[in-house]
């Protein structure tokens, strides 16, 4: 699917990537707390565009794109539902105002501004230095090791899916044609190979953790560390300036709603 | 008859695997695909029936393009016995798992139970019918799969690396069943690294590199070849290296079978054997 | 320096009533290259886990007997104390890497055992120079070909520095070039640092040129245990079935139809050389 494309890391460097993810985490949580905080369509959008330098530097802008595709299909079912059930509940049988076409155009666009920032995140962290971070932050070792060993066998899981599907086409099995719940029965005996598999898989990688001395020091040390730098204390600075400017805004500024912006 | 006409294949991630390959098997020939790892053999034997379709060129099967028709009307002459048995077996009794195929293609409930009886009795595994697969051994696993794909009665027999993990007594064993199947008129084509267990059967050969074909022809004559299998990536049986050495002393070097090398030497020894 | 000992070691696994491993008594000196095969089933793969600990500490069971390595007695010791001293790589190259990157797979067990940062690093270091895989330090397990992903297993392992090394059928997946690669390594780290190595192999053709000691399994026993060129040409290796090499089949032959060779070959250049002896006679 295309809106996972864009959560997918690619090895390319550059002032983003090096960053702490530690730090793009915290900016992330500010842009959703931000989010949040408005329900006019003014700020949303405000905050849509300040992040995209973000996107340039990075250098991701052609996954970033597939992911904000995908991303509007969703985007389309929640403002759908959002103005449908809204309407229904409070303005019906009057016409619709502008209000409520505002509220559910910023539902729409807070989800938009959510995915955009973790788009960003996961397109310029790679999954170790996200594992590290994890460690660092003082999650348990074995949630952290969980986690990047699942992400280094996505690939190997998804070869092995592919291959099992061509064993049992090669026995006359159907995939593509037929009912629905033909189809879905025929993905059985992808899936119990799958699932075979992944137990033996589970095993061997047991046997090969214990060898090397999985357990053997409460105190585990690491290869690499994560140090914070003058880059890293930027984006933080950045972030909580963002925060209190946002926060003043909800407070002591009056912020045009759509109506009014569409007078002008 | 097989046809491949002078085929690409680039997988969607941009690896270019096959580059301009041509060959034809004609029916009940023995042939095996030989080569190093990421030569394209797999990638090859995917073609015959189907599950890859060239991204230039065509490939024939008895006449038809591979791109006109399905997987499954291919399958039905082509049978494939892929590497890893575990990605095939998912039923709940060898009985099913063999039957499995055969239901696919349509076969009478009747025709059904007589063949898969005759598969279990053909691979000895008869005892094993209510058996769940998971139960049994590597090697048991493995004689399942085979049971599967002989069970419909293909015409052609494709195994992928069947000799891999096998000990000594169960790779002499596979060699004669490949014989046998091979006598009864299957065209049977094995993907292998394995050049001891190609010296033993001695079929024709075709020796891949980087998605072309280096040689075809005899296994005699391509595995004591030694540029072509420097170029192929593999090594020369060891009865070929041992007359490779004894070259200077006028001996043939187109030996690969141990009882062939016993001959030649008694006879150059001037001993009757 | 016997560096493993069983007397008498057998093994049940849980939930079984047959032993595993019956009644194995065998003795591996420091510094040794030994080859361990017989026929699928016969116990070889339950006998290396053995030697690591995993049995029985990971598998549970019973086990009966004496069983002790690099001084250790295994029933004693955890598995994690018994790394330090033996490694086991396994058969299956891309279910015993996990990192992101080659250097901190390497690194993993290093950091299991709490060694400082700068350690480790000069470890790592070492182990990637010692296997001859510097230039894939910050490759992706899952970019690496089957070969790689071996010889990083060994640096894996090597990096802890173990006296004793074990192998469970290191190149079932590999071709033959590769596999002979990884036997070059392996016989390096024997040579070079004296780490005795327990290889259990079928492609004897390939690895028997740098075995001096082989020991033969058959139906969870020990049948045969010595020298290479005894053990192969033996009448009880011929009729348990192993897949000896061609060039000691082709001595056995000749013998068979009176022709004598000087001595029992393993290699083909043996051969060559053995054969050139007789033909010169005449």
């Amino acid at each position: 699917m295309s809106v996972f494309e864009g959560f997918r890391f690619r090895r390319v460097s550059s002032p983003i990537h090096q960053l702490d993810p530690r730090v793009k985490f915290f900016y992330v949580c500010v842009m959703f707390v931000i989010a949040v905080m408005f329900n006019k369509l003014f700020p949303l959008i405000l905050l849509f565009f300040i992040q995209m330098p973000f996107v340039w530097v990075a250098g991701v802008q052609r996954e970033w794109i597939r992911s904000m595709r995908g991303a509007l299909m969703f985007a389309v079912i929640i403002f759908l539902f959002n103005f449908v059930f809204t309407y229904l509940y409070t303005e019906y049988p009057q016409l619709p105002s502008m209000t409520l076409i505002e509220y559910s155009l910023s539902m729409t666009l807070r989800f938009i501004v959510l995915v955009e920032s973790f788009s960003v995140f996961f397109l310029t962290t790679s999954p170790d230095h996200l594992g590290l971070a994890l460690e660092q932050s003082r999650v348990p070792y074995e949630f952290c090791f969980a986690f990047t060993t699942a992400v280094r066998f996505v690939p190997v899981l998804a070869e092995e899916a592919q291959t099992i599907m061509d064993a049992q086409k090669a026995r006359g099995l159907e995939l593509e044609r037929g009912s629905f719940m033909k189809r879905v029965r025929n993905y059985i005996p992808i899936l119990i190979p799958l699932i075979v598999s992944a137990i033996r898989r589970s095993l061997e990688l047991a046997e090969a953790m214990e060898s090397r001395a999985w357990g053997a020091s409460e105190k585990r040390t690491n290869l690499y560390v994560l140090k914070p730098k003058r880059p890293d204390y930027a984006l933080a600075l950045v972030s909580v300036l963002f925060l209190i400017l946002a926060v003043y805004a909800w407070y002591f500024l009056p912020i045009p709603s759509l109506t009014t912006l569409l007078s002008f | 008859m097989i046809e491949v006409k002078d085929i690409y294949f680039t997988y969607p991630n941009g690896v270019e695997a096959l580059r301009g390959l041509s060959l034809t098997i004609q029916n009940g020939e023995f042939v095996a695909i030989m080569g190093q790892n990421g030569a394209g053999k797999t990638t090859l034997v995917k073609h015959f029936n189907g599950l890859l379709k060239p991204t230039r060129g065509e490939v024939m099967v008895d006449g038809v393009n591979i791109r006109e028709v399905s997987v499954a009307s291919l399958a039905r002459k082509v049978g494939f016995v892929f590497q890893n048995p575990d990605h095939q077996l998912f039923c709940e009794t060898v009985e099913e798992e063999v039957a499995f195929a055969l239901r696919n293609f349509g076969f009478k409930e009747n025709a059904i139970k007589r063949r898969v009886t005759w598969a279990l009795s053909l691979l000895g595994l008869t005892q094993y019918r209510q058996t769940s697969p998971f139960m049994l051994s590597g090697g048991e696993r493995k004689r399942v799969a085979l049971a599967s794909v002989l069970a419909w009665n293909p015409k052609v027999v494709i195994l992928d690396e069947p000799t891999i993990g096998q000990d000594y007594q169960q790779k002499e064993k596979l060699r004669q069943f490949i014989v046998q199947l091979n006598a009864q008129g299957k065209t049977v084509i094995i993907v292998t690294h394995d050049v001891e267990f190609v010296a033993d059967c001695n079929p024709r050969v075709v020796l891949m590199a980087q998605g072309k074909t280096v040689a075809d022809g005899v296994a005699k004559r391509i595995l004591t070849n030694y540029d072509v299998v420097a170029e192929g990536s593999i090594v020369p049986p060891q009865i070929a290296q041992i007359f490779l050495g004894l070259e200077d002393l006028g001996l043939p070097t187109d030996l690969i079978d141990v009882y062939e090398a016993r001959r030649v030497l008694l006879s150059s020894l001037g001993v009757s054997s | 320096m016997a560096v493993i000992e069983t007397r008498g070691l057998t093994y049940t696994y849980p939930g079984t009533t047959r032993p595993s491993v019956e009644d194995v008594s065998i003795s591996i000196e420091t510094g040794e290259f030994v080859i361990l095969t017989g026929p699928s089933g016969c116990g070889k793969t339950t006998l290396c886990r053995c030697f690591n600990g995993l049995i029985p500490h990971f598998y549970q069971g019973k086990l009966e007997g004496d069983l002790v390595v690099a001084s250790l007695r295994v029933e004693e010791h955890p598995i994690y104390e018994l790394a330090r001293h033996v490694g086991l790589v396994f058969q299956n190259p891309e279910n015993q890497l996990f990192a992101l990157s080659v250097e901190k797979d390497v690194a993993f067990g290093l950091e299991n055992l709490g060694m400082p940062r700068d350690e480790i690093k000069e470890r790592v270091d070492w182990a990637l120079r010692m296997t001859g895989i510097e230039d894939l330090r910050e490759r992706a397990p899952h970019e690496l070909s089957g070969g790689q992903q071996q010889r990083v297993a060994i640096a894996c392992v090597l990096a802890m520095q173990p006296e004793v090394m074990v192998l469970d059928e290191p190149t079932s997946f590999l071709d033959p070039l590769s596999a002979q690669k990884i036997f070059e390594v392996i016989h390096d780290l024997n040579k070079k640092l004296g780490i005795t190595v327990v290889l259990v192999e079928h492609r004897l053709d390939l690895a028997s040129r740098y075995a001096n000691h082989v020991i033969v399994m058959n139906e969870r026993k020990v049948v045969l245990d010595g020298e290479p060129r005894e053990v192969f040409n033996s009448e009880g290796a011929r009729l348990i079935g192993v897949g000896i090499p061609k060039a000691t089949r082709l001595y056995q032959l000749l013998k068979e139809s009176g022709v004598h060779l000087n001595r029992v070959p393993v290699t083909s250049e043996e051969a060559s050389q053995l054969l050139r002896e007789v033909l010169k006679r005449d």
